[in-house]
This record gives C-alpha cells, sequence and structure tokens, in this order.
C-alpha cells in the first residue's frame, strides 16, 4: 500500500530530543569516566613500554591502539574497545522503544504525524551520535596523550589511518545499538532486554572467540607436514577466520589490525589472502602496505558491519511496524 | 450546521478468533461531544485506536475528516488530537518541552508551537507549573496536560480514551469543564468513559457498547425512553392539594412515585405544561416543577441487566 508523505518527516525532530537526553543523562556521564579512564590508562601504559624500545617505528601513533604487554593478561586498547564498545552500545539501546511504552508515552507520539519509521530511525541516530562522540573524544585524547609525550606530530597517514580505525569502531557501536534497540522492540520489559543483549555480547565478545580455535581444529582438514613443523593448516587458518568473523568482533579486530597494522608481515598473518595480493603485486615481505591497499582489505569487513546494521534495524524495524500501540 | 467529521461504516477488528470490534456503524459531528460507553473489553480503547489508525482493521471503512486514517495517517494525524487511556509524559522534562516535542513532532514551526503552549497551559490552569518536570505532577495535572497538547495542537477532533479514570471528583469536574471548552471552540470531542453520570452531563449522543456491537445509541433522552420505557420524566413539588392525585388525573402520565419531598412522574410525552395547569387549578401551590433527564447510570444497568444472557 502507498503511504502518503515521507517516512523522515519528524526523523530530525526525534533525533535532537533522543541526543539531548543521552547527552544530559547518567549513562553519558559513565561513558565519559570510561573514555578517560580507558584513554589514559591504555595509552600511558603503552607509552610507558614503547618508549623502553630504542627501535624507531614509524607508525608509533597507531602502536597506541595495538600495543600489548607480552605475557600480560591486559588486552591491547584495540582489545579492550573490542569488548567496552558493544557494551556502551547496549547501555543506550536496550531500552529505546521499550522504555516508551512503559512510561506510556507511545501512544501520544506516535499519535502525531510521523511514521514510526522516523521514531526508530531518530533514536538510532541519536544513540550512534552519542557514541561516535565518545569514540572521538576517546580518540583525541590518545592522540592528544601521544603528541605530549612523544613530542612528535602523527604523520598524515597515521591520522588518515587513525580516522578510518575510528569510522571502523563507530559502526561495531552501530551494530551493537542496532541489536540492542532490537530487543527493545521485542520485549517489553527492558531488564528482559538489557539482560538478552548482554546474553548475546558475552557469547559473542568473549565465549566465541575462545571457542573458535577448538572448533576450526576439529573441523579443518589436518595438514601432516604443517602440523610436524608446528604449524597450522592453511585449512585451518581459513576455518579460524572463517568462524571468528560470525562475531561482529571478529570483523572489527580483522579491519582494526590491517588499518592499523601497515607492515605486510603482520597484516599476512591475521589475513591469509594478504599474501596472495602481496605476491600478485611483487612486494617484498616485511614492506608497508599503502593506504589504499589497506583500506581495501578491510573494505569487506568493513561493508558486512554495515551490513549487519542495516539487516539487525531492518528487523527491528518490521518487529515494531506489527507492535500493537496499546501498552 | 451538520457536518460529519468522524464516519465509521461496518468497523470491524479480530483477535485471533475473538472479535474485538463487530461491525460498527458511527457517525460523529462537528462540534458534538460524543460519549463511547460500555463494560470492560467492549472494543471502545480498540474502535479509537482504529480511527487514530494505530491499529489496522480486519474490515469496514473509517473516514476522519475525509481522510482514511490508514492511507493517509499523517493528513489525519496532523488533525485530531489524542488522549490515550491513562497517558505518559518524559517525566525528566518539564510540561513545556514535552508540549514541544509532539509539537515539533507534529510539523509546527518552534515559535509557533512555543507561542501556543503558553496560552494552551494557560487555559488548563498549569501555568505555575510549565517549567517543573513533568515527573511531580498528580494524575489529574497529568490529565489536564494531555487536554493542554490536544488544545496547543490546534486539533479539529480531540479523541479521549477515559479522560477522568482515575480523578477525584473534584478534578473530575475541572476535567470536564476543559473538555466543554473544547466544545465551545467548534472541537468534536469522542470520549470514552465508565463514570456515567458525569459523562452524561456533557455528551450530547451517547453509544453504548457491548460486546464490540454497539447496542445502541443517541442522546441520553432517547435511550433513556427506548430502555427504560419512560418517555419524559419530571420532579414535581407542590402542597395544598392531593398532588398524587391531580398527577395522575394528567393525560400522558404513566406513574407517579415519591421522591424525596415532592414526587417523580412518568410520562410518555411532554406534560410540563399540563401538569402545572392540574395544580394551579386545584389550588395547590406549586413550588418545582423540573424536567428529570433519565439516568444514565439506570439506563446502562437495566440495558445490562437484560441482556445478561447475551453478555
Ligand atoms: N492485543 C490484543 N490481543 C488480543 N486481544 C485483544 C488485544 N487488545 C485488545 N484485545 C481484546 O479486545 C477486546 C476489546 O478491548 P478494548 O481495549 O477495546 O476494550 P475497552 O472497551 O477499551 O475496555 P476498557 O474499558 O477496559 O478500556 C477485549 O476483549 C480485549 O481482550
Ligand atoms: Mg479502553
Amino acid at each position: 500500500m502507498r503511504r502518503e508523505g515521507s517516512p523522515f518527516t519528524g526523523v530530525g525532530v526525534v533525533f535532537l530530543k533522543e541526543y539531548a537526553d543521552h547527552l544530559g543523562s547518567v549513562r553519558m556521564r559513565v561513558l565519559e569516566i570510561l573514555v578517560v579512564l580507558i584513554g589514559v590508562g591504555f595509552t600511558a601504559l603503552a607509552i610507558y613500554n614503547v618508549r623502553k624500545t630504542i627501535q624507531r617505528d614509524d607508525f608509533l601513533f597507531l602502536n597506541l591502539f595495538l600495543y600489548q604487554q607480552e605475557d600480560s593478561a591486559v588486552p591491547s586498547l584495540l582489545g579492550a574497545l573490542a569488548i567496552v564498545i558493544p557494551l556502551l552500545a547496549i547501555g543506550l539501546g536496550f531500552d529505546a522503544v521499550n522504555s516508551e511504552f512503559n512510561r506510556r508515552t507511545m501512544s501520544r507520539i506516535l499519535a502525531q504525524p510521523i511514521y514510526r519509521d522516523a521514531l526508530l530511525l531518530g533514536k538510532f541516530l541519536a544513540g550512534l551520535c552519542t557514541l561516535a562522540t565518545g569514540l572521538t573524544a576517546l580518540w583525541l585524547l590518545i592522540i592528544g596523550i601521544g603528541l605530549l609525550t612523544m613530542g612528535v606530530p602523527p604523520s598524515s597517514e597515521e591520522v588518515t589511518r587513525g580516522i578510518a580505525f575510528l569510522i571502523i569502531a563507530i559502526t561495531l557501536a552501530g551494530v551493537w545499538l542496532a541489536i540492542a534497540m532490537l530487543f527493545s522492540v521485542i520485549f517489553r520489559s527492558t531488564a528482559t532486554s538489557a539482560l538478552c543483549a548482554l546474553g548475546l555480547w558475552l557469547f559473542l565478545v568473549i565465549v566465541w572467540p575462545m571457542l573458535v580455535p577448538s572448533i576450526a581444529a576439529l573441523v579443518a582438514t589436518p595438514d601432516p607436514l604443517a602440523n610436524r613443523v608446528g604449524l597450522l593448516s592453511d585449512s585451518q587458518i581459513d576455518w579460524f577466520f572463517g568462524l571468528s568473523r560470525i562475531s561482529p568482533s571478529g570483523l572489527f579486530s580483522d579491519a582494526a589490525m590491517v588499518v592499523l597494522q601497515p607492515q605486510t608481515d603482520a597484516a599476512i598473518l591475521r589475513t591469509p589472502t594478504v599474501g596472495m595480493l602481496s605476491q600478485l603485486q611483487g612486494m617484498v615481505r616485511g614492506a608497508t602496505l599503502p593506504l589504499n591497499e589497506s583500506l581495501l582489505l578491510a573494505w569487506p569487513q568493513i561493508t558486512t558491519l554495515i551490513a549487519i546494521v542495516i539487516s539487525v534495524f531492518a528487523v527491528a524495524y518490521i518487529a515494531f511496524q506489527r507492535q500493537e500501540v496499546r501498552a | 450546521m451538520t457536518d460529519t467529521v468522524i464516519e465509521i461504516r461496518g468497523l470491524r477488528k479480530d483477535y485471533g478468533r475473538a472479535v474485538a470490534v463487530a461491525g460498527i456503524d458511527l457517525d460523529i459531528q462537528r462540534g458534538e461531544i460524543f460519549g463511547l460507553l460500555g463494560p470492560n473489553g467492549a472494543g471502545k480503547t480498540t474502535t479509537i485506536l482504529m480511527v487514530l489508525g494505530l491499529t489496522e482493521s480486519n474490515g469496514g471503512t473509517v473516514r476522519v475528516l475525509g481522510e482514511d486514517p490508514v492511507r493517509n495517517p499523517l493528513a489525519v494525524k496532523r488533525r485530531v488530537g489524542y488522549l490515550p487511556d491513562a497517558v505518559g509524559f518524559y517525566d525528566n522534562l518539564s510540561a513545556r518541552e514535552n508540549l514541544l516535542y509532539t509539537l515539533r513532532l507534529a510539523g509546527m514551526p518552534r515559535a509557533e508551537a512555543i507561542a501556543r503552549i503558553e496560552k494552551a497551559i494557560a487555559r488548563v490552569r498549569l501555568s505555575d507549573v510549565l517549567d517543573k518536570r513533568v515527573g511531580t505532577y498528580s494524575r489529574g495535572m497529568r490529565q489536564r496536560l494531555g487536554i493542554a497538547e490536544i488544545i496547543a495542537k490546534g486539533a479539529e477532533i480531540a479523541i479521549l480514551d477515559e479522560p477522568t479514570s482515575g480523578l477525584d471528583p473534584h478534578a473530575t469536574l475541572e476535567l470536564l469543564d476543559m473538555i466543554r471548552d473544547l466544545k465551545a471552540d467548534g472541537v468534536a470531542v469522542l470520549l470514552s468513559s465508565h463514570l456515567l453520570d458525569r459523562v452524561q452531563s456533557i455528551c450530547d449522543r451517547v453509544a453504548l457498547f457491548n460486546r464490540g456491537a454497539i447496542a445502541m445509541q443517541g442522546t441520553v433522552k432517547a435511550l433513556g425512553q427506548q430502555v427504560l420505557g419512560a418517555g419524559h420524566a419530571a420532579h414535581v413539588e407542590a402542597d395544598g392539594v392531593d398532588v398524587e392525585a391531580r398527577l395522575r388525573g394528567v393525560a400522558g402520565v404513566q406513574k407517579v412515585e415519591r421522591d424525596g419531598r415532592g414526587w417523580k412522574l412518568t410520562a410518555d410525552r411532554d406534560v410540563m405544561a399540563e401538569v402545572a395547569q392540574a395544580i394551579v387549578q386545584g389550588g395547590g401551590r406549586l413550588q418545582r416543577l423540573a424536567t428529570a433527564e433519565p439516568s444514565l447510570e439506570a439506563i446502562y444497568t437495566r440495558y445490562f441487566e437484560e441482556h445478561k444472557d447475551a453478555a
């Protein structure tokens, strides 16, 4: 059936209200505290250790995101973000729709001349903008601390790669925001919705990465030759990456690694296809991959993340569309 | 001026195999207050939601100001104000911010919205608390804020679902006054309620819902005739004569009963003039003579007693 009027009337109004709500909320204060703690903590740790190594690195700033102390349980900043970003997104989205029902504002809002699309989209964009604000602040904080303590400005390539990483991080936030909002549509109880979103987070972000190596070892065809020299077979590597990419966090780490780590040998380790690509282009191992090559490599993961956002949002939209407005 | 603003024909709604609304016809005219009455679960709220296009029907047609609320929901919602059953606001925002949000959603420019909010809030007498958080409001104040939203929106039709439920008698009277004011502005009001005697005082016409169908509709007086079988009722107080005998002597009078200090009579037509004449000619002193509207409560109770087996 054709509908009259644009589905987007009202998106701006919803967005402004929700964004203002987020900025003034207690959750935003928590987000700010986390940003400062993570930013200062991880950067200080990284800088303290990076300084000790005399080795000169062309990508000092990017290393701030990747630095991980050997034999330490503390993850790299990247690893920490892969865990924290989903949590923040869930925190902002788990009660987006059901709270309107619980406050009994839903029918009053939907009696205004807007479509349900506008309400859902406005809320999503407001949440995403809030998360983007927090992540950008974190990013600036890290660069700022790096600048102050290391005394050298980042190169333009480092800045570009850093921005690409920021965008990938915001996309990950979008995925989890959409997931949280989907639960907020499905469940009328905010507690149930939060619990389900956290359960999914626990599985995809914490449990799944632990399961992947064992599953890969089980299903992959073993290569006796590789086994003898203590290496993983090609099939095992393929399975490993294939399985780890089921989780949005796997996709995120993959894409972020490729963007933040221009050295090809590092990239080969991460992504088997890089080996082929660099061979095709006659590149020397250990050389650095140019920016556009890195982006090209990260592109499938980024588009997959975006596709996940869009499809989860679409499911949430359809579920919301069918919902009775009466509380 | 008869100008139909809401036209409902054969409207029905099924929830699975349960029938919530079973094919109803209704016409609501501009500038009238129309009451939807019926027991819990009769289908009043469902009907209201279909009129607003918030629930899709399973058959029949609705026209609101000539528009189809399913096909052109925005056109309908722009011109209709809705006060839901147990209305809610954003407790962390002030009344002004709450209304500003809905008016902006309705597409009103900010400056105009602000001016209208001031006026509307003054009309529902909430000006002192305009900038207080709605979380601090009482039930009655929230209800009034809902009315203010409809006024500020400039709605041509106001749809109020149980507007007086949960209010104390004083707050109820206040709210009914505000609903009358809406009518005075030329707004058509469609309301549902359980407080029958209150509703009676403001409704021009009512429809009695029973299990998803409209059992009957019309003015309270007409329903009284239909259900109680009493055309006209009057209250008489007089002395100096055998009032009861005199009243019984008037042609058309069917029943005379003691009622407080006077008598209550029921007749099949308007007999006011004859009654006055009969008492005065008999040498009596007429102290009070008033028509008594049939009570909606009585109509309602009687109707549902008679149709208990059906219900
Ligand atoms: N989502 C739903 N699923 C199934 N049945 C429903 C649903 N919503 C309403 N009903 C049924 O539809 C019927 C009409 O409900 P409705 O809310 O319209 O009644 P009402 O007249 O407004 O009652 P009340 O005076 O209690 O508000 C009821 O029998 C109810 O059980
Ligand atoms: Mg109801």
